[in-house]
Parts: structure tokens; sequence; C-alpha cells
């Protein structure tokens, strides 16, 4: 070796793979407003649908008369339910194993809901039509409270239900009930509770909230009627999921059915559903003949395109009087709305919050679910979050918070006690789950100690004093959080979309010349997987990051995937690249073999290419092994350097943390003040530590926004409050803390590379550390538990009844 | 969110500008900033056939003082407002104030006269301008007249102006200097309406309190004038029990709708704490 030659160090750094901080470089374009959206599309022809919607939320429909709307120039066609029963698309299946109307078919179940669809030569043509649109409504009674839903003289929201005692998921008890789920021990439970020296019982709601990426849900649909062929650009987090399903509905063959989703502005589980804009959009274009877009605005995207949690949760512990706990009952009301359209594997009507005995080991415990119907917008997305698993780690969370409060300990204390030790795993949960790795010791001990625990506890002590002694009106608290989250799905043994099994894939395919083109099953929203993707490639077959282009989004090329949500595109599609990458390799050896004319058990990996074992000058780079594949193939060898790999996950990833907020309350004004936010996230291997900071500052910024204010607010009769962002609460610059991120690493190990997840881990673990500071501030006057959102008039309410008030 | 069809007009001169109100009366709007306007029109809950955009009229811009008063030209931006070196010597409190309305972005656009003709109680310069006794001056087809902003609001997006008037300047009496001064804003975030807000102009002299005015934001349909809230305090020293009936004087006149920002009572309430809050600085700031 020369002094050019590279070191191993330098050959490493070059390529940019695993552990690297490298930039995304996607931002290349998204930073200077160069990304290609759907709204960005334009193509020859194209017309516009909007949609006429209900401003009731409980209505029949007595008449739609569209004839004004059809003689204002430029208005194409009215869409209704009649039209579209012609094609048997008046109504579409949901996700969860219900039906949904695509356009109002006889009466209305929520405030917008979509009545008819216009189609017309521009946008603006387009919402001049919908005012001339007459639809006549006789109101019916409105049911918004779930916790009335199953009254016996509850309003039928439901008629095409009627007289259904079976759902999707088992026995309906009431004409507004959907589903029963049930999961773990009834009758060991209840002995553990007979048995406790101390229990809890608390009501915990995590209310209606909304995803709001700031791209709204959007389409084009095309259809050729020479080739019968059907394009549909969306804003699609499931691709092929979406290329299916309407395959299905419409009976184009699937061949037939091109499903493109481009850049995408955020989804965070808004975007994975199919709504009844797509369908009418694809209805539209067979009718029309030409290419019909439909963008949703932000009121219509908040108020109609799928919600998230809405869970009412009563939570029960049951401790002995040291603090151990034996056991766990919870019982959920779930909110649906007027139809279930939950985005969850289709076995799961209520996701996996059966992850709700959290990080603690539970010896027994006990969950039932029910779903409801209400006059709300339909949904029940997972925001965020793996299904449902947000709202499992929010009411666990609160859950030990308000048994160290009934114990006198201190909840982080507590924690520590009930936590699953790490020679436990695999642990084997009382409701069902069998998580892979963790050792919560170790991070809540890293954590308390960096943030300096037990002093902020003297300080709030001595702050508390104060202001009892009436020295300051500024209250302190101190939220912990130590969440463990569920991800990856997932394993085909239980985990399914409509029939098709929740694996992922990935092709790579390295040219002559070295470089690659790679496609996966996923699909970014703004993850950053063209670069992530590409630096698990980089290490797995020595070629730098920089020449491996990254491609997702277009089913005509990717292989079929499940999509992006539910942190599943590195536990699962991340599992498929490395895998698709080491079959190349193995390839590559037998070049590489064939070219040093010797076995290839003779050969040695080395950062980016094969040596001769105790002869290092003896080598062929990965570039030189390439060429060769297509050049000069060894005998009896196939040329070319590709793979395919489809993965079926054998279990869930488990990503875990410790999150720690300290607040100050001014009781005068409720306003809440976040002093300082530390989160310690463990997803196994990382991939790209900028980027896992990026998620976290990401996914803890949501979850500011719920805990202390947004929401999704309907008044008694059914109106939907703030839809819009002047009142749905998205926090700025301005508003947003500063936040402390840090890491331990526990590599999962089932994964081929031990990584977890963690785009949803913030706002799974955020939610319950905020809450839980604002519930340990009021705790010293008295309270136990107060309902989120925590903005600042709820805050102040709670110090008035508290007494705070003189 | 797509507005209804209509005509754009862009005049030159405020004289063109009234006249082209005068031939379309109620449907026609002048268009300032736009910032509420534009919104309104894309809900349809606004649906003028004819926009008159004021911001080509040379005219509508500029800030001066003459003869003890400072005239703001209609046009004149919540971004100028903050950059005008006359009013951060004079007139400190505006520039405080228009640093609480919304962001940047919105200030470049946001004008003054926008802000108080739209009658939106939403809006913070409004009850600043009661608070500082201006007057608007409105041009219409038969010239100029003026009406005090104490007198200008009578609804919510009801107000003197008629349908063929501008509102083309704000007259303000230049304040004495060592003039103390506060608004205080409560809000949910950037970019928000006052949950509740308080403007105080004090003076001072030994101690006790020689003028005082007090005028409140959004929380009741039209921005509130606390007269006796500012009699309660002069001649005061600013005690604790003068400044709780105060309070209690100007939260007694609020009459707040429950909305996302809270219920009624507890704007009510935020009201009293924003003007005590500003009390206490306006007297910090003021020359003893």
């Amino acid at each position: 070796m020369n002094d050019m030659t590279p070191t191993r160090e330098q050959r490493e750094a070059a390529l940019e793979g695993m552990g690297c901080k490298r930039k995304r470089v996607e931002d290349v374009r998204f930073t200077q407003g160069k990304g290609q959206y759907v709204d960005d599309l334009k193509l020859p022809g194209m017309v516009f649908g909007d949609f006429v919607r209900s401003p009731y939320p409980h209505a029949k429909i007595t008449k739609i008369d569209a004839s004004e709307a059809l003689k204002l120039p430029g208005v194409i066609a009215v869409l209704t339910a009649e039209d579209l029963k012609g094609v048997n698309l008046a109504w579409m299946p949901t996700l969860a194993g219900d039906v949904q109307m695509v356009l109002a078919d006889g009466k209305v179940l929520y405030q917008n809901q979509e009545v008819a669809f216009v189609i017309a030569e521009d946008r603006y043509i387009a919402d001049d039509a919908i005012q001339l649109v007459e639809v006549d409504y006789e109101e019916l009674p409105v049911l918004t409270d779930p916790f009335k839903s199953m009254d016996t003289d509850a309003p039928v929201l439901r008629p095409d239900l009627e007289g259904k005692t079976e759902g999707a998921h088992g026995p309906r008890k009431h004409h507004n009930h959907i589903f029963n789920w049930e999961v773990g021990d009834k009758d060991e439970t209840a002995k553990a509770f007979a048995e406790a020296d101390v229990t809890i019982n608390e009501m915990i709601s995590y209310h209606r909230t909304h995803p709001s990426p700031l791209e709204t849900c959007q389409c084009v649909a095309s259809m050729d009627k020479v080739k019968g062929e059907l394009t549909i650009w969306g804003t699609f987090q499931a691709p092929h999921v979406i290329r299916t399903v309407a395959s299905l509905l419409s009976t184009i063959p699937e061949h037939k059915i091109h499903v493109i989703a481009p850049d995408i502005g955020g989804g965070f589980g808004n975007k994975v559903g199919a709504y009844p804009g797509y369908i009418c959009s694809i209805v539209a274009s067979i009718v029309t003949g030409v290419p019909v877009k439909w963008v949703e605005d932000r009121m219509e995207n908040l108020s109609t395109t799928s919600f998230a949690r809405d869970y009412h949760m009563t939570t029960e512990i049951a401790a002995k009087s040291d603090g151990t706990v034996t056991g766990l009952k919870v019982h959920v009301l779930a909110d649906h709305g007027g139809f279930d359209a939950c985005a969850d594997p289709s076995k799961w009507p209520a996701g996996f919050f059966n992850i709700v005995t959290g990080s603690y080991d539970f010896p027994t415990a006990h969950l039932e679910v029910d779903g409801v119907y209400t006059n709300k917008a339909p949904g029940g997305v997972a925001y965020r979050c793996s299904f449902r698993v947000t709202e499992a780690a929010y009411c666990i969370e609160r859950g030990m918070d308000i048994l160290a409060q009934k114990l006198e300990m201190d909840p982080a204390d507590l924690r520590i006690k009930n936590f699953i030790k790490p020679e436990q795993f695999p642990y084997q949960s009382a409701l069902g789950w069998e998580y892979d790795s963790g050792d919560y010791h170790t991070a809540m001990q890293k954590a308390m100690d960096t943030i300096g625990y037990r002093e902020l506890r003297a300080e709030q002590k001595a702050k508390q004093e104060a202001f009892k002694r009436g020295e300051t009106r500024e209250i302190m608290g101190i939220g912990v959080s130590f969440f463990t989250e569920i991800v990856g799905a997932g394993p085909s043994k239980n985990c399914d979309i409509l029939g098709v099994a929740m694996f992922d894939s990935a092709e790579i395919r390295v040219h002559p010349t070295g470089s690659v083109i790679s496609r996966m099953g996923t699909k970014s929203q703004g993850q950053g997987h063209e670069t992530t993707w590409a630096q698990i490639i980089a290490t797995e077959i020595g070629i730098p990051a920089a020449d491996i282009m990254v491609e997702e989004g277009n089913t005509d090329t990717a292989p079929y995937g499940l999509g992006t949500y539910g942190s599943r595109s590195t536990p699962v599609a991340g599992a498929a690249i490395a895998l698709a990458a080491r079959k190349i390799r193995n390839k590559a050896q037998m070049i590489a073999a064939h070219m040093l004319e010797v076995s290839e058990y003779d050969l040695e990996w080395d950062v980016d290419g094969f040596q001769v074992k105790g002869n290092p000058e003896a080598r062929k780079s990965m570039k030189e092994i390439a060429w060769a594949a297509y050049h000069a193939p060894p005998p009896n060898m196939e040329p070319g350097l590709e793979a395919v790999s489809y993965y079926d996950p054998p279990n869930m990833t488990y990503p875990f943390g410790a999150y720690f907020c300290v607040m100050d309350i001014d009781v005068d004004t409720g306003v809440a003040t976040t002093r300082r936010f530390y989160a310690l996230d463990d997803c196994g291997t990382r991939i790209n530590p900028m980027i896992i900071e990026g998620q976290v500052h990401g996914g803890l910024t949501e979850a500011f926004a719920i805990a202390m204010g947004q929401e999704i607010r309907y008044d008694e009769t059914g109106n939907v409050l703030g839809a819009s962002f002047m009142d749905f609460f998205i926090p700025t610059a301005v508003e947003t803390p500063h936040w402390e991120t840090d890491h331990t690493v526990t590599p999962s190990p089932h994964h081929p590379i031990g990584a977890k997840g963690v785009g949803e881990s913030p706002n799974v673990g955020g939610v319950p550390a905020f809450s839980n500071a604002v519930n340990d501030a009021f705790q010293f006057l008295g309270n136990t538990h107060i309902q989120m959102p925590h903005d600042a008039w709820r805050n102040w309410q709670a110090a008035k009844n508290l007494g705070a008030h003189s | 969110m797509i507005p209804g069809e209509f005509t754009y007009h862009r005049p030159s001169s405020v004289a063109e500008a009234v006249a082209i109100l005068v031939s379309h009366g109620d449907e026609a709007r002048p268009l300032s900033g736009g910032h509420s306007l534009i919104p309104m029109m894309k809900l349809r809950m606004a649906a003028p056939e004819h926009l008159v955009d004021l911001g080509g009229i040379a005219d509508l811009k500029g800030i001066s003082e003459d003869g003890g008063a400072i005239t703001i030209r209609a046009m004149t931006t919540q971004h100028e407002l903050i950059e005008s070196d006359l009013l951060s010597e004079k007139l400190p409190i505006i520039r405080e104030t228009s640093l609480l309305i919304a962001d940047p972005q919105i200030r470049y656009l946001g004008t003054l006269g926008g802000n108080v003709a739209n009658g939106d109680p939403g809006n913070d310069m409004p009850a600043l301008m009661q608070c500082l006794d201006a007057s608007y001056v409105l041009t219409g087809p038969d010239g100029n007249r003026e009406v005090a902003a104490r007198d200008f609001y009578e609804a919510a997006y009801f107000t003197a102006l008629a349908p063929e008037e501008i509102l083309t300047a704000v007259k303000i009496p230049t304040p004495p200097a060592g003039h103390g001064w506060a608004y205080e804003k409560l809000k949910r975030k950037v970019g928000d309406y006052a949950t509740a807000a308080a403007a105080v102009m004090l003076s001072m002299t030994g101690g006790t309190v020689t003028s005082c005015s007090v005028a409140l934001t959004n929380v009741a349909d039209t921005p509130l004038y606390a007269a006796e809230a500012g009699d309660i305090l002069n001649g005061s020293t600013l005690d604790e029990t003068t400044v709780g009936k105060a309070v209690a004087a100007a939260e007694a006149i609020t009459d707040p709708a429950s909305d996302g920002r809270g219920p009624a009572e507890y704007r009510t309430k935020m009201a009293g704490i924003m003007m005590q809050r500003a009390l206490a600085r306006a007297a910090e700031r003021a020359s003893a």
C-alpha cells in the first residue's frame, strides 16, 4: 500500500453507512420548494372535483337537486350516492371491517359529511356550483356523547346495520355498538383486586384530535379508456394497499391500475385509509374520461378525514402496600364516530392497545374495549403511533402516577420497582405480547441522573411551601413517563390488512459501474427514507450511500409492500433491505472468489469489498465485482447483481424510553411553561442519529400540542368546533419547548440489524410526560387527575377548583 | 376555501376609490392588508362583488407629527409602525402592541387602517386607539369627518363607517413625555387573537397617578374603553385596594364569548389580570 491508499476508517467514512449523521438527501429539493406533490401535478384536460357537504350532524336527506349547478358553464357533472350505486360504490369497506358511505345515502351521520361530488373545469367553478346544489335535510336527534351511545333510547345512527347482531369482531349488544374486544384473564385479575392492599380507579380520557399533516389528502385519478388502465396519484402512505383496494372495488384488474405516491407533505396516519375523495375522483374519471383532481382544504381535512384517539379508559390498578403491582384492569369506551374507519391491522379492532401493561411486570391483567357510534366524523387512525399504543401508554403512565400518589411513593421509584427486569426478556406480558428486549433500569437511571431528578423534587417541595406562604403564584410540576412501544407490524401470524400479510419488501439492483437503484414497499412522508435506506445498503454492500438511489411510491416499479405507518418501515422494510443486500453480498463473494481464483471460503468482507484472508492486498472492491457481474461472471452463474427480499418479521419490536418534563404553571392565567424536556430513547441500532433526533423533535412537538391544547371538539348539537388552524393548536417555534435528547442502545435480537423504529416513540411517550407534569404540579393542592388537553383555561379552571384563587 | 367571483379595482387616489364605492354601494368593499377580508371571502362569509384595493394610493402612507398630534395614514403597515422612530420615541405602546399582532409575514401586509376599520373585536389596535383617545378620519363623497375611536364601534363588524366612506387616517394626541404605557396580551399561540388583552397609558407625579386610561381587547363584541377603571385609578397611588376596585370595574363591562380560548368567566378574569399586569408595567415605566 502506498500513502494514497485510503485507510480502513477513510473507506468506512466514505460509505456514509449506518451510524453516520448523513444529511438528508431529499432536503435538497424540499428546502428549495422543488418537491413534487400531488397538487403540483397538471395533466392535459384535467378537471376538478369538490364536495357538497352536510351542515347537519344527523339528518335524513329528502332531496338533492343539482339542476341549477349543472346549468353553470364549466360544470361537467354532479355525482350523488344514486349515481355511485350504478357502479356499486355508494358504500366502501373500511379497514376495520365496517362499511362507510362514499356519498350520503339517504342520510348524513356527521357534520361536513360528503353529500355530492361536483366536477367542473376549474376549482373556482366547482366551488360556485357547490353553492347551487340544493339539498333538503330533515334533522334527526344528535348523539355526540359516547357514554350515551348505548342508552336504550339512543337514536339509531346506522339503519343499515339494524338487526345485525354480529359485527366484524363478534356480537353487537346495541344498535350503536360496534364491537367488544376482550383480552386477558378476568378471573385472575378479579382475584388480584380482591387481595390487593391498595387499588386505584380513574376514568382517564384521551380526547379526540387529528394528525393534521401540512399537506392535506388529495389525488388525481386518470382513466385511460382505450387501454382500460387507471392511474392514481395520491397522498398514500400505503400505495400498494390502495391499488389492491381500488382493484377489488372497481373490478379493474390490478395490473391495469397504477398507483403513484409522489412527495408527501406529512402523513402521521392521516393518509393510510381510503377516503370518499379518492373513490369519487376515480368514478368521475371513469365517467368523464379525463383526469380528475381532488384536493381537500384544511377545514375538510380537520373535520372529515380521520381523527385520532377519542378513547375513554377506566383504569384500575391493584398493588401491594410496598408498591408492587399485582393486577391491571382497563375498560375502554372507544368513540369511532359515524363509521368505524380505524386503520388497524384487520384482526385488531382496538389496535395493539393490549400493550397497556407498559413497562411493568403485571402478573395478571384484563382489558375490554367497546367501540360505539356517534354523530362525529369517522376514523380512529394511529396519529404518529403504532395502533392505539399512545392511548395505552397514556393510560398506564397516568395510572402509575395516580397509584404513586395513593401510595405516597415517588412516581419514578414506583416505576423502577415494577419494571420488567433485563433478565426477564424475552418477556411474556399478561395481555399476550412477547417483548423482544429491553433494559429499562439503565435507561431510567441515566435519565434521572442527567436531569437531576432528586434535586428537582427538592426544588419543587420548596416552591410548594413558598406558594402556600403566598410568596409566588407559580407552581412546578415534574412529569415522568417511561413508555414501551410496540411497533413493526407485523408478523403474518397475527397481522394483515384485508387479508394481505403485513410483510414488507426491498429490491436492490447494482449497476455495472457500481451504483445502485433500490425500491421498497414503504413510502416516506418526510421520514427520510431516501437517506436512511441508502445507509443500510451502504454498510451491507460497501457502496457509498451517495451512489445509491432510493425510490418509493410507484406500484409499477416498487415491490409490493404494506407502506409506512406504525413505525413499521425500519422494523420490517429495514430488515428486507438488509437481507436483500446480504443476498447481493453473497453473490459478490462468489464473483470475487472467481476473480481472485480462490475459494469463496478463503475470502473475508472488509468494509467495501472482499479480501483474501491473511492477504489483504489480494482484494476486490464492490465496484470491481459489480463490473465483473455484468462483464465476466463466473461460468454457470447468471450475470447481473440484484436481489429482492420480502420480510415477514418473526416478532414486533419494542422501543422504549424515559421522558421527563419540568413545567411551571402560572395559576392566575393557567399558562404553562415547559422549562425542560428531556427525552431518552432506546430504538435499538441507530441508523442515522441526526434523523432520529429530527424524528424525536417532531414527535415531541406533536405530543406537546396534543397534551397542551390540540383538540377536535364538538358542541352538544354536533357542530365541529375549531376545525381550522385558528383554533386547532399547531405550535410554532415560539411555543415549542427546547428538547434535550439522549439515548441508550438495546438492539432488537430478532432484527437483522437490530433496529426497532423510532418515529412514533416521542408522540407516545411525550403525551404522558406533559400530562403528568401538569397533574403533578397540582397534586399538592389535592389533585388526582385532570383530563387533557391542558390548555391555559383548563389549568386556570383546575386551580380554581382546587381553591388556588382567592 | 375558494372565494366567489368579484371585480378587482385598484384606484390611485382616495377620490377615485370613494367614487367606486359610491357607484357600487353595499356591493363594494375596500381592501387594505386583506388579512381579515380575504379569509372571509374564501369561506364565502363575505362576498363583495367589487374589491377596491387601496394599495395603489400613495396618499394613504406615512406617519407624521403636527401640532400636538401624530397622524398615521391608513395604509401604513404594522411593520412600518414597528420600524417608525417617531412612534418608538413618542408612542412606544404602538410598537409594543404591533409586535404582538400575528407574525412578521402578516405585519408586512396588515395595516393600521384595516385593523381599526374592520370592526373585528379580536383586533388589537381598536382598544389601543380608544386608550390613546385617537380619532379616525373618514373620507366620503362629501369630504372628511372625524369620529373618536371611543365612539366608532357599534357591534362586531358594525362601525360608524358608511359604505361609501374610507378610513383614511388615524390621529392620536401626542402623550406627554415620561408617560407610562403597556399592552398585555394573553394568547394561545403566535398568530392568535387575544384571549384577553389590556392597554394602559398613565402619567404619574410623586407616586400619584395624574392621568390614566385603560382599554380592553376581545372581551366583548367591540373593543372596550374602561372609563370607570381609569377614573378610579386617577389620583391614586396604585395601592392594592384601588387597583382591585379598578380591575373589578373593568371586568364588569366585559361580555366575552365562550370559545376555544376559554369560557366567558375565564376571559373576563383574564381581562382583569392583563389590566393588572399592564398597570404594573406602565407604572414602572412612568417617570415618577
